[in-house]
């Protein structure tokens, strides 16, 4: 076989560059029409170079092996039950938040990278993107997979991307990512390539995962991980991209610049949601948000920005704020869906008092003082028979479009408020971040499909909250939503765990 | 100096490639998480192939890394016999 | 600055124009340094109604359930509309007193912190 002679380097420039041809009877401009609008300016796509040189040939190779590995992991997790052996039902409520809220988003970046695969005039950048889009394709269908064993024997699981299009907190996911395929190729890469999963899926990817493995869901850590293997190569693609640009001309500095000050803020506020997952969703605890936070976030950033200060990119506008919040925000998150967990399609609750003296360890300057009095006063009305639930909508941001629970950080009792008046209209926002991206671009933003708004306009079905919970969301009422004591998740799971006799488990199995 | 980083599923395989990794790069630090192992060290890191081939005693090439990985932070250039994170300061 | 974008002159749909809430407008209610309640209120209100109906209907039953709301006292509350202070007229409409759509008001209750004082 004569391609084993080739080396990776000769293998890569023959799949890439040397496949290219001249256009000789169409204009440039018409064959790529998304590449100069944003006001990118490429001078030279052969610059472009992919550090890892994979070729298809060894992409495929190396695919298969990984599938096979999960798929072998999967059937492992289904025969032995494996969704009995968890550490805690409530664990499990994660998973939920994860299917709605995070698999449709490898389904948004599979699209996403199918199209901007097509729009750049170079080879090299479109062939590593139509490599991504295959990988993200793969995500999803891999975690359908492996969630498909949870639906089994849990609630909440069934109607996922149903809710993903219509769910008030899953709006938040949406937006975003629909905002980044809204946007045109280059910025496409910066928000999802560069921000998203170089800064930011760290996050979800790896601290959480490793919480999932501690909490002996092999299943999902497994499809995490897998997926997290193509990531490494995803975030090198966006940090290649963000070096390409800044290379190619000077005028993309502050353009690129920008758009990392508005996608780190985007995508971080969208982490909020991984915040909460990791301080209260998993019962056995690895780090807490914070300490995820330092690492994955503040040392790598730092790291990653000091390197990028040679083209004259700064650390991200707002990076200060985002750290600033890391003692409060998996707290105020948590508030916010205990709040509204009457109207989401996964079960909260209270921390144990053992959890909340882990809480009180991890965030000595925060939560004892702000938090811990709240949850004390909130368990006492559900012993009292009233588990509170906050019985009007609340107001959201227009640009995350998360309710308005964040707090200003020099005073972080009181709420943050941010206002901007566009074409004679108000528009509300939760932070400067949110704010500035709006008085960018008001054009986008005054579309933003906000939940609260689209109910009391009559467009999510009828007028009463239960119509829209139960019909234009399709929430099982009262088996997916509310708290997890007395849900029948609790139920079930107390059944497989004291009442019910192993002969009988057996019996039933068999 | 910035740190750069490497996080490998825990698993057999990756245990050689963790040997071989330290060998090569005798001031990193290794961290074992549930279900991960993180190496982290200042500046550069190095993943040669031949020494992750002796500690197996198998054939073995760099692009097989990807089964196992879970992330890296740092710029990257791979060729045929090895891998390199570096970080500029 | 517009967006930049493959048309030109591009321009968005204002989803939340007031026209589209069958005669009410959207208005936002907080209680500062009351986070039981993790975020503001949103309603949908008649810009014909007057500030009382916000204060005796809208108000208690969006924060009645806060052990603290029974000791509000009414008279030394400070008001915010749309981050300036204000004084609500009771008797005149939101229309008349400048609350228009989507305004936020919050209100402020001195001496009153919250469960056992954390700001909840
Ligand atoms: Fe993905
Ligand atoms: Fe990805
Ligand atoms: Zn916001």
């Amino acid at each position: 076989m004569s391609n084993r002679k080739l080396n990776l380097k000769d293998k890569y420039r023959l799949l890439t560059r040397d496949l290219e041809w001249e256009y000789s009877y169409r204009d440039y401009e018409e064959i790529f029409k998304q590449e100069s609008f944003e006001g990118i300016k490429i001078t030279d796509w052969s610059k472009w170079e992919d550090p890892f040189r994979l070729t298809m040939d060894s992409y495929w190779k190396y695919q298969a092996e990984k599938e096979k590995k999960l798929y072998a992991i999967f059937d492992a997790f289904a025969q032995n039950n494996g969704q009995q052996n968890v550490t805690d039902a409530r664990y499990v409520n994660a998973i939920k938040l994860f299917l709605t809220g995070v698999s449709p988003l490898e389904y948004q970046a599979y699209n996403g990278f199918a199209h901007v695969g097509r729009q750049f005039g170079g080879v090299g950048a479109r062939v590593a993107c139509q490599m991504q889009s295959l990988d993200e394709l793969r995500h999803v269908q891999t975690q359908i997979h492996a969630m498909s064993h949870y639906n089994k024997h849990f609630d909440g699981f069934q109607e996922f991307p149903h809710m993903h299009d219509r769910v008030w907190y899953l709006s938040v996911p949406k937006s975003f990512f629909d905002d980044a395929r809204s946007a045109g190729p280059f910025e496409f890469m910066v928000a999802i390539g560069f921000s998203f999963e170089y800064v930011l899926t760290n996050l979800l990817f790896v601290p959480f995962m490793s919480g999932a493995a501690y909490n002996g869901d092999m299943a999902t850590v497994t499809f995490g991980f897998s997926a997290q293997s193509d990531e490494a190569r995803h975030m090198t693609l966006g940090l290649e991209i963000i070096k390409f640009m800044l290379e190619q001309h000077e005028d993309n500095v502050p353009i690129v610049q920008r758009w990392i000050n508005k996608w780190l803020w985007r995508g971080y506020r969208v982490l909020t949601l991984v915040a909460m997952m990791m301080d209260y969703m998993l019962p056995n605890k690895v780090m807490s948000w914070q300490e995820s936070f330092e690492v994955y976030f503040e040392e790598a950033a730092t790291s990653l920005f000091k390197d990028l200060a040679r083209y004259g990119i700064e650390m991200p506008a707002y990076a200060a704020t985002a750290i600033e919040e890391k003692e409060h925000l998996s707290h105020q998150a948590w508030s916010i869906f205990y709040n509204y967990g009457h109207a989401a399609a996964f079960h909260t609750w209270m921390p144990t008092d053992q959890e909340m003296d882990w809480l009180s360890e991890k965030y000595p300057n925060t939560f004892d003082k702000y938090y811990r009095p709240r949850y004390e006063k909130w368990r006492e009305m559900e012993e009292a028979g009233e588990r509170y639930y906050n019985p009007t909508l609340p107001m959201l941001c227009q640009t995350c479009q998360i309710p308005m629970g964040f707090t200003d950080m020099e005073n972080p009792t009181l709420t943050s408020y941010r206002q901007s008046e566009y074409d004679g209209e108000r528009y509300n926002f939760c932070s400067d971040g949110c704010k500035d991206i709006f008085d960018h671009e008001p054009e986008k933003y005054v579309q933003s499909w906000l939940p609260v708004h689209q109910i009391y306009q009559g467009n999510c079905g009828g007028a009463e909250m239960e119509d829209v919970l139960g019909e234009y969301y399709r929430i099982n009422l009262g088996v997916d939503n509310l708290d997890f004591h007395g849900s029948p998740d609790e139920e079930r799971w107390n059944a497989w765990h004291n009442l019910q006799p192993a002969e009988d488990k057996l019996k039933e199995a068999s | 100096m910035s740190k750069v980083y490497i996080a490998l599923q825990d698993n057999e395989e990756s245990h050689y490639i963790v040997e071989a990794i330290e060998e090569d790069n005798p001031d990193s630090t290794v961290i074992y998480q549930p279900a991960m192992i993180r190496i982290e060290n200042e500046g550069r890191m190095v993943i040669k192939r031949e020494t992750v081939e002796d500690k197996m005693g198998r054939d073995w090439e760099i692009p097989a890394l990807h089964v196992n990985l879970i992330t890296l932070g740092g710029n990257v250039d791979e060729d045929d016999d090895e891998l390199t994170l570096t970080w500029n300061d | 600055m517009a967006v930049a974008a493959i048309t030109e002159n591009y321009v968005g749909e204002r989803l939340d124009r007031v026209e589209n809430f069958h005669g009410n407008q959207v208005l936002y209610i907080g209680w500062d340094h009351h986070l039981m309640f993790c975020a503001p209120v949103a309603f949908p209100v008649s810009p014909q109604a007057p500030f009382r109906q916000v204060l005796e209907e809208l108000i208690p039953g969006a924060f009645s359930l806060h052990p603290e709301f029974g000791e509000i006292d009414w008279d030394e509350v400070q008001w915010h509309l749309n981050g300036e202070p204000f004084t609500p007229d009771m008797d005149a409409t939101l229309a008349e007193q400048g609350i228009d759509h989507k305004s936020a008001v919050r209100f402020a209750t001195p001496g009153l912190n919250g469960i056992k004082g954390c700001g909840s």
